[in-house]
């Protein structure tokens, strides 16, 4: 199968195409990872921003890079103490 | 003409970095300009053997930047190009033997004397590579199609921007055309989309190198060697000529000719 694949020139049938994906999924951890600051920064401005609409525990805030099948997901496991009461219009 | 201190760095080791710097400082002593290459690799010198000089060691940079003696006696001078030197590493100490401080002051020195100063890093990103970085004004990483050397070449071109050398140029290795023509090499357009940096040049996989690494002669003087070719191109990019990036490659085999066959028949 192989070999009818390269025959045809059906580039995909090589492992660039694996290469390059996995070097895409590996960098966007080691560039984010290479600045620790970058998920704190990103925490805190999360913080501030959702703290405008809902009491969060921020003490126990997770947010982090996370692998999926193919891509790289940031997932913020953001816990919630209550709602604010929508003021009266 | 302003003198460039160029430090030749990759961050994975064994990508071409003592080549490259041999190749390139050979060629641009062929165009007449004042080269020194300057091995930074201390505990694991190589370039001297890579440019034939060995023999003619006597002091290396640990000796000069400890004032053990002149920089002028330091110097190897090329008998082949005029204009051409080595300085060699230490090979009995290791890399904390120099200060990233005295780099500096050494490569500032050179200055007065040279047109270009290669210097030669060694692998990793620790002292050696922050010695090697400490007087650069601009950096040239290798890397080989591969994916670990990508890799390393990406966190190094962070590291590098992070010292202050932002215009950093990317000269890819080792490159075989034929595993990229069948799918199974990343080609440049891959490797750059994913570095995002200046492409300086492509020096194909060649043969012509072990061989004129065996003989202590770069690859450049070999006029049939293509590799050679790739890298006399670099120097006169370097030189501020603007030629076209990529322009070897393999003839064509009977079995590409028969697959192109095949895909216009599609
Ligand atoms: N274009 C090429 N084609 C074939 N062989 C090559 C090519 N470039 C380098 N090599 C070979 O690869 C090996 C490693 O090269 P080199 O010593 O220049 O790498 P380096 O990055 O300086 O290694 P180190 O990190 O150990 O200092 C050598 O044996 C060299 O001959
Ligand atoms: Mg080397």
């Amino acid at each position: 199968m192989d070999i009818i694949n390269r025959l045809l020139g059906r580039e995909n049938a090589g492992s660039r195409d694996i290469a390059r994906e996995r070097l895409r999924l590996v960098l966007i951890h080691d560039r984010a990872s290479v600045s620790p600051n970058f998920l704190n920064a990103l925490k805190e401005e999360l913080i501030r921003v959702i703290r405008e609409y809902m009491e969060i525990d921020e003490e126990s805030i997770i947010v982090d890079l996370e692998n999926e099948d193919n891509s790289v997901a940031l997932v913020a496991n953001i816990p919630i103490r209550g709602f604010k009461r929508a003021a009266n219009e | 003409m302003k003198s460039r201190v160029i430090v030749i760095t990759s961050g994975k080791g064994g990508v071409g970095k003592t080549t490259t710097t041999a190749n390139l400082g050979t060629s641009l002593a062929m165009m007449d300009k004042r080269v020194v290459l300057v091995d930074t690799d201390i505990g694991l010198r190589n370039l001297d053997v890579v440019m034939g000089l060995e023999n003619r060691i006597v002091f290396d940079i640990v000796d000069v930047v400890n004032g053990k003696c002149k920089l002028k006696q330091g110097l190897i001078k090329d008998k082949r190009f005029e204009g051409l030197h080595l300085l060699p590493a230490a090979q009995t100490k290791d890399k904390t033997a120099i200060t990233p401080h005295q780099m500096k002051n050494l490569t500032n020195e050179l200055r007065q004397d040279f047109d270009f100063i290669l210097v030669d890093c060694p692998a990793g990103i620790e002292q050696g590579f922050r010695n090697a970085i400490a007087g650069a004004d601009d950096a040239i990483v290798v890397a080989m199609p591969e994916v670990s050397s990508v890799r390393d070449a990406d966190r190094i071109i962070g590291l590098l921007e992070a010292a202050g050398l932002r215009n950093s140029q990317l000269v890819v290795n080792r490159l075989r055309s034929k595993m990229v023509r069948r799918g199974d090499m990343m080609d440049i357009k891959d490797i750059l989309d994913i570095l995002s940096i200046d492409l300086l040049g492509v020096v194909p996989e060649d043969e012509c190198i072990v061989v004129s690494t065996n003989r202590g002669e770069p690859a450049v003087m070999e006029s049939a060697s293509r590799a050679g070719a790739a890298y006399r191109r670099i120097a006169r990019r370097m030189m501020g000529e603007e030629i076209p990036v990529i322009s070897f490659d393999e003839p064509e085999n009977l079995f590409y000719r028969f697959k192109k066959i095949l895909k216009m028949a599609r």
